[in-house]
C-alpha cells in the first residue's frame, strides 16, 4: 500500500517479556475511516501508542505520507499532522475549555488559532457555551468532544481516536459516531480503535479485527459487520 | 499588648513570609511539573546570596562613596548577575542530575535531590570557606516612617518583591503559551506530549524560573540576615518547604499563602511565645494543618469524571 497515508507494515511490540502486537499490518488511505476493532486487550491501544510513539515496535516500519515516522519523538508528531485523541480522553481537567483547545494547537500558528477556535465551536456548540468554564466541570460527553476538539485544532492530516465511545451513555455514543462520521464527510480521515464493534463498523469504511495481538479478519464495514464469526464474537450474536 | 508592636511584628512576619514564599515558589512549581522535591533549591538560595555578595564588595570601591552610582550599580549588578547564575546553575542541576531519572523511581530522585543539596554546600565551603561574610543590604540600611511606625527599607523592599514576583507568575501561567503549556506538561505530561508540547524543555524551563526566584530570595534573605555561610540556605529552605506543603504543594497561590502564614507564625510565636521554639511552633502548626487538610490549605484533590 505505498500510496496509502498510514502505512503500518509487520510492528512487533513487546511489554517486557510480553509480546503484545505480533506482526501486525495495516493502513489508511486518505479520506477514510479505518477501524481497529477488538476486544480488551487484544492490543488495539497498544498499537496506537506505537504509532505515536510512545511505544517503539522492534521490527517492520511506520510510514505517513510516504515517511518512516519511527524514530520521531511524540512530541514533533503532531506537527507532522497525527494527532490523537488518547483512551480516557485526558483533557486537562484544571484548565478551561479554551485553554484546552489552545493547548491543542501548540504547534500553530498563533495568528490562526482565533478562527480554528470559532471552527471547533461551531462543531461543538456545547464547548462554546462553556468555554470559560474548567473542563473538569464538564460532562464525560462534553470532555470527549473537547478532546476531539482539542486534537483538531493541530489540523491533522490523520485524526486518531481511542475508544471515543468509552463511559458513554448510548445517547451520547450515537452523538460521538454522528461527528466522526461528519469530520469524515468534512475531509478528515480518522483512525478509530474501539471496542463497541457494532458502532466502529457502521461508520468505518474498512475495519481490521485484533485479537491476543494479531490481525485475524479485515475487509470493509460492511463485510465485516455481516460476517457470522464477528457477529458471534463481538456483535453479541 | 499594644497595637504597635503587633503591627510591627506583623509586619516582620509578613517580610519573613515574603521571603519563605518566594523559595516555596521555586518548590512547588518544580515538583508541579516534574513531580520531584528539589532539596538542592535551599542552597541555590545560598549560591545567589554569595554570587551577589561577591558582586557587590568587588564593584564597591570602583564608584566615589556616597555618589548615587554607588548605591544603586553594584547591588543591582549583584541581584541580575546572582540570578543569571542561579538560572544557570539550576538548568544544570536538572540537566545532569535529574534528568536521566525521568523514569527511575521517585525515591531515587529524592536521595540525588539530597545529594545535589550537599554537594552545592560543600562545593561553597571549599570555595569561599566556613568563614561567615557579612553582607551589607542591597537597599542600604534606611528605615521608612509611617506614623508611630518604622519599617525598614528591606522589609519594605522584600514585600513589593513578593507582590510583583506573584503577579508576573500569574499571569505568566494564565495568559502566556508558555505559561499554560506549564500547566498542561503538570497536569498530564503524556496528553500535553500528544498536544505537540516538548516536557523535558518545559521542565528545564520550570528550574530555570525556580532558580531565579531563588536568587532573589537568597539576596533578600541576606539583606534581611546579613550572616552568609555555605549552609545559610538550608534551614529557609526547609521551612520554604513547609510553606509549600502548607499551603498545598504545587499551588502558586498556595505557596504565597503557606509562606506568609509560615512567617507570621514564627514572627509571632518569637514575639510571645520563645524565640527558641519558634520554630518547633511552626513545625507544630505544620502537622496540625496536614492532620485536619492532607492536601494543604489550597491544594487540591481533583476526581476524575468518567
Amino acid at each position: 500500500m505505498e500510496n496509502a497515508l498510514l502505512n503500518v507494515e509487520g510492528i512487533n511490540v513487546y511489554y517486557g517479556a510480553i509480546h503484545a502486537i505480533k506482526d501486525v499490518s495495516f493502513h489508511v488511505n486518505e479520506g477514510e475511516i479505518v477501524t481497529l476493532i477488538g476486544a480488551n486487550g487484544a492490543g488495539k491501544t497498544t498499537t496506537l501508542q506505537t504509532i505515536s510513539g510512545l511505544l517503539r515496535s522492534k521490527t517492520g516500519s511506520i510510514t505517513f505520507e510516504g515517511k518512516e515516522i519511527q524514530h520521531i519523538s511524540p512530541d514533533k508528531l503532531v506537527s507532522h499532522g497525527l494527532a490523537q485523541v488518547p483512551e480516557g480522553r485526558r483533557v486537562f481537567l484544571q484548565m478551561s475549555v479554551e485553554e484546552n483547545l489552545e493547548m491543542g494547537a501548540y504547534t500553530q500558528p498563533p495568528a490562526g488559532v482565533p478562527q480554528d477556535l470559532e471552527m471547533v465551536f461551531s462543531l461543538f456548540p456545547r464547548l462554546k457555551e462553556r468555554r470559560r468554564q474548567v473542563a473538569g466541570t464538564l460532562s464525560g460527553g462534553e470532555q470527549q468532544m473537547l478532546a476531539m476538539g482539542r486534537a483538531l485544532m493541530s489540523h491533522p492530516r490523520l485524526l486518531m481516536l481511542d475508544e471515543p465511545s468509552m463511559g458513554l451513555a448510548p445517547i451520547l455514543v450515537e452523538q460521538i459516531f454522528e461527528i466522526i462520521r461528519d469530520l469524515n464527510k468534512q475531509g478528515s480521515t480518522i483512525l478509530l480503535v474501539e471496542q463497541n464493534a457494532q458502532m466502529a463498523l457502521s461508520v468505518a469504511h474498512r475495519g481490521y479485527v485484533l485479537e491476543t495481538g494479531k490481525v485475524v479478519t479485515t475487509g470493509t464495514g460492511e463485510e465485516l459487520i455481516r460476517s457470522p464469526e464477528i457477529k458471534k464474537a463481538y456483535l453479541g450474536g | 499588648m499594644d497595637l504597635l508592636t503587633l503591627l510591627d511584628y506583623l509586619i516582620r512576619g509578613l517580610s519573613l513570609g515574603s521571603i519563605y514564599a518566594i523559595i516555596a515558589l521555586g518548590y512547588t512549581m518544580v515538583y508541579g511539573i516534574a513531580k520531584m522535591l528539589n532539596f538542592a533549591h535551599g542552597d541555590v538560595i545560598m549560591v545567589g546570596g554569595y554570587i551577589c555578595f561577591f558582586t557587590m564588595s568587588g564593584l564597591s570601591s570602583t564608584f566615589a562613596e556616597g555618589s548615587m552610582a554607588a548605591a544603586v550599580v553594584p547591588a543591582l549588578a549583584g541581584v541580575v548577575l546572582s540570578m543569571v547564575v542561579c538560572t544557570v546553575l539550576g538548568v544544570v542541576i536538572e540537566g545532569l542530575a535529574y534528568k536521566p531519572l525521568r523514569q527511575a523511581p521517585s525515591l531515587a530522585v529524592l536521595i540525588t535531590a539530597i545529594g545535589v543539596s550537599y554537594f552545592l554546600q560543600n562545593a561553597a565551603l571549599l570555595l569561599w570557606s566556613s568563614s561567615p561574610k557579612y553582607f551589607s543590604p542591597i537597599v542600604g540600611s534606611g528605615q521608612l516612617k509611617v506614623g508611630p511606625l518604622t519599617i525598614s527599607h528591606v522589609t519594605l523592599v522584600t514585600i513589593v518583591a513578593c507582590v510583583i514576583i506573584m503577579l508576573a507568575l500569574t499571569s505568566f501561567t494564565g495568559r502566556t503559551k508558555m505559561g499554560k503549556a506549564m500547566r498542561a506538561v503538570s497536569e498530564d505530561k503524556g496528553a500535553a506530549q500528544l498536544m505537540g508540547i516538548n516536557v523535558n524543555r518545559t521542565i528545564s524551563m520550570t528550574f530555570a524560573i525556580g532558580s531565579a526566584l531563588a536568587a532573589i530570595a537568597g539576596v533578600l534573605l541576606c539583606s534581611a540576615y546579613p550572616t552568609l555561610t555555605p549552609t545559610t540556605g538550608s534551614m529557609p529552605g526547609i521551612k520554604a518547604f513547609t510553606a509549600a506543603v502548607f499551603g498545598g504543594i504545587g499551588s502558586i497561590p498556595g505557596a504565597l499563602l503557606g509562606g506568609l502564614l509560615l512567617g507570621v507564625i514564627e514572627i509571632f510565636a518569637g514575639a510571645y511565645i520563645s524565640t527558641q521554639l519558634s520554630t518547633a511552633v511552626v513545625f507544630g502548626v505544620l502537622i496540625i494543618v496536614l492532620l485536619v487538610k492532607p492536601a494543604g490549605l489550597l491544594g487540591k484533590t481533583v476526581r476524575e469524571k468518567v
